[in-house]
């Protein structure tokens, strides 16, 4: 069965199709990876499967699940975490802090209004594990605002993957960052394992074709091209609107 | 520990004030205390959850009038009016949260406003059941175990109680996950529904909680004065809660309880002396925003730490 099945999604911006006929399978443990020329409709896209975004027409199932009519918290319920290309984090907590929200996020814990969440000792350790996988556990204590552009990447990446998602959203993740950075993030994309599928925006091809099974060709909303590396690379469609030759 | 220590010898400090001080600084300290858990509840929502409400003298009001009709024409005892009462204003509180978070920051803001003029309104034409602009006299305060409350001091001592219950059940909810979640949802609200965290639900819960304690202090509002006029409901009271949040520091626990003492002290005791107080409160309120921009409480924390790192 396929992780993501999107049939036929449609979304306009007041007259403006950003996604005018998009249909999609990711397999499950699948890597993905979608590129297209800017505002071809990729984030688009994410924030249809996400939830920011109701669209126009079409359907999203997620493990067999329709998922179009839910709130976006309601999805990530459902095992779906995203990253974001503009980082978004909570700039005036903590490192740790920002991972106990993504902790809390899929705990009942979140409506407990009178214990100190600071006494809590129940999601420290699972704090420290995730921080540590991202090379960010000696900050946890550092507020956000004091940590560098790819630290910042780093743990967008670690408070997706603290809620043990089962697909998985990365909005340029390499967007940004300096070349050792990037050989960073993208050791650490490749460390998720394989029960988690992985649908990853980048424009970085260099390292991100290495990382996907797959790849699909977004332009002016529609699929233009999917298969494999090669496949998509030797597509002429591909070669003529991405690739410029 | 030294916090703790502090907060205790505060406490000490002001259970021993009514024996130095004289009728007139008891009563103001009480009017204190009443306004601080308004102004606290009201930043729960500014401070903590980013929803500037200009409309919270709602709960207040309603609470109040809540407890003067049902002991004036139902004739209920005030144990009894109490519970009614903040109980029927926390059920108003779920209702009008339904409609004010269809939107947040100046929507929010205007439907909180419309929502409080429509009650300020009513309470003024329907003089039938409020007595318009006369207001309601002859309430009587309770005798909590057969104690009265009519004695200054007494009663200075039944709101101080209130009081610190109130501002440590506040306390315990802004340092709770649910509270950590609230200040999430200010800063961030698209990530925390990203995250799994139902946005709309924390507010509307922290609205009707912030309701409720509006709706606590309406009570002490009415048993401290034995009286109620329209103008508790209205767009004024609301917007002196506001500035108290603003002019202490919103978003500290400290900051409301210090700007409701700093306007009722120029309101009460200033206004003795200065019969243009309205003016001085303007001039406060901009001195603050010049000099201390984020409150008084960060201001000075801020300056006391700046002293200590030069010395």
């Amino acid at each position: 069965m396929a992780a993501l099945q999107i049939t036929r999604l449609k979304k306009a911006f007041g007259g403006l199709p950003a996604i005018s006929d998009v249909s999609l399978e990711v397999e499950e443990g699948e890597r993905r990876l979608i590129i297209g020329p800017n505002g071809a409709g990729k984030t688009t896209l994410f924030n249809l499967v996400t939830g920011d975004l109701r669209p126009d027409a079409g359907q999203i199932r997620f493990n067999g699940r329709s998922i179009e009519k839910l709130r976006p918290d309601q999805r990530a319920h459902l095992g779906l975490a995203r990253t974001y290309q503009i980082i978004t984090l909570f700039p005036k907590d903590t490192v740790a802090g920002n991972v106990v929200l993504s902790l809390l996020g899929l705990s009942r814990e979140r409506w407990n209004t009178f214990d100190s969440l600071e006494k809590q000792t129940r999601f420290a350790e699972r704090v420290h594990a995730v921080l540590e996988r991202v090379d960010l556990a000696a900050f946890a204590q550092r507020p956000v605002s004091a940590l560098a552009y790819g630290e910042k990447r780093r743990l967008e990446i670690a408070m997706a993957l603290a809620q043990s998602p089962r697909l998985l959203l990365l909005d340029e993740p390499l967007a940004g960052l300096s070349r050792e950075e990037r050989g960073g993030v993208r050791k650490l994309i490749a460390a998720i394992p394989r029960e988690v599928t992985v649908v990853m925006i980048e424009h970085d091809m260099d390292t991100a074709l290495d990382l996907a099974d797959r790849i699909s060709v977004l332009h002016y909303g529609k699929v233009l091209a999917e298969g494999t590396r090669a496949q998509v690379v030797a597509d002429p469609k591909t070669r003529e609107v991405y690739l410029g030759y | 520990m030294t916090r703790k220590a502090g907060i205790a010898v505060l406490v000490a400090l002001l259970a021993a004030f009514p024996f130095a001080a004289g009728e007139f600084y008891v009563n103001l300290a009480s009017q204190v205390f009443i306004f601080a858990i308004f102004a606290a509840s009201i930043n729960l929502l500014l401070g903590y959850g980013g929803l500037p409400s200009l409309g919270h003298a709602s709960y207040l009001g309603v609470a109040a009038y809540a407890s003067a009709l049902l002991t004036l024409k139902a004739g209920l005892a005030n144990w009894a009016a109490a519970p009614l009462a903040l109980i029927g204003t926390t059920l108003m509180a779920c209702f009008f949260g339904l409609i004010a978070l269809r939107a947040t920051g100046l929507g929010f803001l205007m439907l909180t406003l419309a929502l409080s003029q429509v009650l300020w309104g009513t309470a003024y034409r329907w003089i039938a059941l409020t007595e318009g602009d006369n207001g309601l006299r002859g309430i009587n305060r309770p005798a909590p175990f057969g104690v009265s409350l009519d004695d200054a001091s007494h009663f200075y001592y039944f709101a101080l109680a209130v009081t610190l219950l109130a501002l440590w059940l506040m306390a315990r909810f802004v340092a709770s996950p649910f509270g950590a979640a609230l200040r999430g949802t200010r800063d961030q609200p698209r990530r925390m529904a990203a995250l799994g965290h139902d946005v709309w639900m924390v507010r509307w819960l922290t609205f009707v909680y912030a309701g409720f304690w509006g709706a606590v202090s309406g009570l002490l509002f009415v048993y401290y004065h034995k009286y109620i006029h329209p103008i508790s409901l209205s767009l004024a009271n609301s917007a002196e809660g506001l500035l108290a949040v603003i002019a202490g520091g919103s978003g500290t626990l400290a900051g409301p309880v210090v700007g409701a003492a700093i306007v009722m002290i120029l309101k009460n005791y200033v206004s003795a002396y200065v019969e243009r107080w309205n003016m001085l409160l303007g001039f406060v309120f901009v001195a603050i925003v010049v000099f201390m921009p984020e409150g008084v409480v960060p201001g000075l924390k801020r300056l006391w730490q700046r002293s200590r790192s030069r010395a």
